[in-house]
């Protein structure tokens, strides 16, 4: 008990606290300067909106895969539910130089691209590629084990009372999947906010144009603007704490709506 | 339902159940069309990234990939992660222990403040993860005088990077081990204790023997986890060759100097230790799904 609180103050608590006393240790004015810079706004809007666009990606895609997975049989179905979990598994840095490569105007996929005049790499499509990488199992998760609870006398009777397919999966089933879809989504934007490793090879890094907040972190550290990196990692990790306790509470109401 | 990305991790894969009768699944062309768009999707997301990096690995032949592992500064590298994972997993398997002990088994003021504590990690971004203890320890840090004066150093050295990988991957451990304990309830250690065993022999007798394959699980995901961080070691490593750099920040050093069949080499040695994680946990979940029913069968039974 004395271990476990020692411990979490320790690793956790005193460091996370020393964010907020660094952010303001120049004072309000030069933290909120550091916060409006443009640069500074630009990364936030980068990274918020790539991710959103990645989870809606992995929102629409992950729910057609949990389907398929949990309802229909074919060959490797075993292995692949296995795969989904490669992105947790696989080391960010390698997935950054991975699909750096992949999407590169001369790699397998980059080069399908180019003719069209897509950039693949460096650009904001490229940071939006390694973001649905690193999402992708969230939604897949969080829906596999409530779509294989679904109860399918509700879907036999929807079916006797003469509702077509269509209205069966989107009267009875949607609105039941709907709650762990949003929870999958939650998590899967929450943790694209935060990535850098999948995210930094393939960004390319220009200010205004592909610098995502992580990135922006550390190059304000590697210029010994401490305070700087600090008040933009503060303003990250409110974002995060916002969509965590969000994401509680949507889990509370889904709890509830599920009659658990 | 977990909460966070390792809970996700380990959800049970759904039990198997006969296909639903004709009529209340889609038109047959529906399922053909959804299973390839879902196939091509992960066929491109997942199969395809992870042949590549072995292909681009062993492109110049495994003379080469043998001589971009064992030069000098790679090997280096290997050490310097293992050394990492030794230290931080048992750290972590003995936090997620007595942390999941004190939530499930005891009640207490600020529990719920304890558990989103236990949580935080996996919502920091890493890169702050890796700044906050740059900000205690750095040079200019709380206290980088004083480490300065007494000629420690933990920023850019040794220390630093086990403090990050702990902070990244401890919740891994004792999230499981919540999740289990939570549910296996407090009726067979009060039952142990009443028949006269002390905390130790109960600890051993009755809690082990229940949470055994979640804790196994929470060490295999938190040691692939120390193995592979990136970005919170990244901005504590300071990158002096063959002494900080672990192997992900080797990977990009090699990477960022063009030299990509050799980079590619050592992310394969990552990409195996992932795939061998992700065998490893399916192997786990089923064991577990396994003993589970047995004990169901023997409640049942008895």
């Amino acid at each position: 008990m004395a271990f476990t609180v020692v411990y979490l103050t320790a690793i956790v608590l005193v460091p996370l606290l020393t964010l907020p006393a660094k952010s303001f240790a120049d004072g309000w004015g030069y933290f909120w300067q550091t916060v409006v810079d443009p640069r500074v706004v630009a990364s936030y809007r980068l990274t918020v909106g790539a991710s959103f666009v990645a989870a809606l990606v992995n929102g629409v895609l992950g729910f057609v895969v949990a389907w398929v997975l949990v309802r229909y049989r074919f060959p490797g179905r075993r292995v692949i539910d296995a795969m989904i979990d490669l992105p947790f598994a696989l080391p960010t840095a390698v997935a950054g130089i991975t699909l750096t490569s992949l999407y590169a105007p001369t790699g397998w996929f980059g080069q399908y691209l180019e003719p069209y005049g897509i950039q693949g790499v460096y650009s904001p499509l490229g940071i939006t590629i390694a973001l649905i990488f690193i999402g992708l199992p969230f939604v897949v998760r969080t829906l596999q084990p409530v779509i294989a609870d679904l109860d399918v006398e509700l879907e036999e009777v929807a079916t006797s009372l003469g509702a077509s397919r269509w209205q069966v999966v989107f009267r009875v089933i949607l609105p039941y999947l709907y709650p762990a879809w949003l929870i999958g989504f939650g998590m899967a934007f929450a943790r694209a906010i935060g990535e850098y490793g999948s995210v930094v090879f393939i960004a390319g890094n220009m200010p205004m144009r592909t610098e995502i907040a992580s990135l922006l972190i550390v190059t304000k550290l590697t210029q010994y603007d401490y305070v700087g990196a600090a008040a933009v990692a503060f303003v990250l990790l409110i974002l995060s704490f916002i969509l965590l306790l969000t994401l509680n509470a949507l889990q509370g109401w889904s709890a509830r709506r599920l009659g658990y | 339902m977990e909460r966070t990305a390792a809970g996700v991790l380990t959800m049970s894969a759904p039990t198997l159940r006969p296909p639903p009768r004709p009529g209340l699944t889609e038109p047959a062309a529906v399922r053909v069309l959804l299973t390839s768009v879902a196939l091509l999707f992960l066929v491109a997301f997942l199969f395809v990234p992870l042949a590549f990096i072995f292909v681009e690995a062993l492109r110049q032949g495994w003379g080469a990939y043998v001589a971009a592992i064992n030069e000098p500064g790679a090997r280096a590298a290997i050490w310097l992660t293992l050394l990492v994972a030794a230290l931080t997993v048992p750290a972590n398997a003995l936090f997620g222990l007595t942390a999941a002990w004190a939530v499930t088994k005891f009640d207490f003021r600020g529990k719920r403040l304890l558990t989103t504590l236990i949580d935080l990690p996996f919502a920091v971004s890493p890169v702050v993860a890796g700044l906050v203890f740059v900000q205690l320890f750095g040079r200019r840090g709380w206290f980088g005088p004083w480490l300065f004066e007494h000629d420690i150093k933990i920023i850019f050295a040794l220390p630093g990077i086990v403090l990050a990988t702990i902070f990244v991957s401890f919740p891994f451990v004792a999230r499981e081990l919540i999740a289990v304990m939570e549910a296996s309830g407090r009726e067979e250690e009060e039952a142990a204790g009443l028949l006269g065993a002390n905390g130790w022999q109960t600890f051993m007798r009755v809690t082990l023997p229940n949470i055994k394959w979640a804790l196994l699980s929470g060490v295999i995901l938190c040691t692939a986890r120390a193995l592979g961080e990136f970005g919170a070691v990244s901005v504590v490593s300071g990158r002096i060759r063959g002494e900080t750099t672990t192997v992900p920040i080797h990977v990009e050093i090699l990477y960022n100097e063009y030299a990509f069949q050799a980079s590619f080499a050592v992310a394969s040695l990552l990409a195996v230790v992932a795939v061998v994680t992700l065998v490893l946990q399916t192997v786990v979940e089923r064991r577990s799904r396994q003993t589970g029913a047995g004990a169901a069968e023997a409640a049942v039974q008895a």
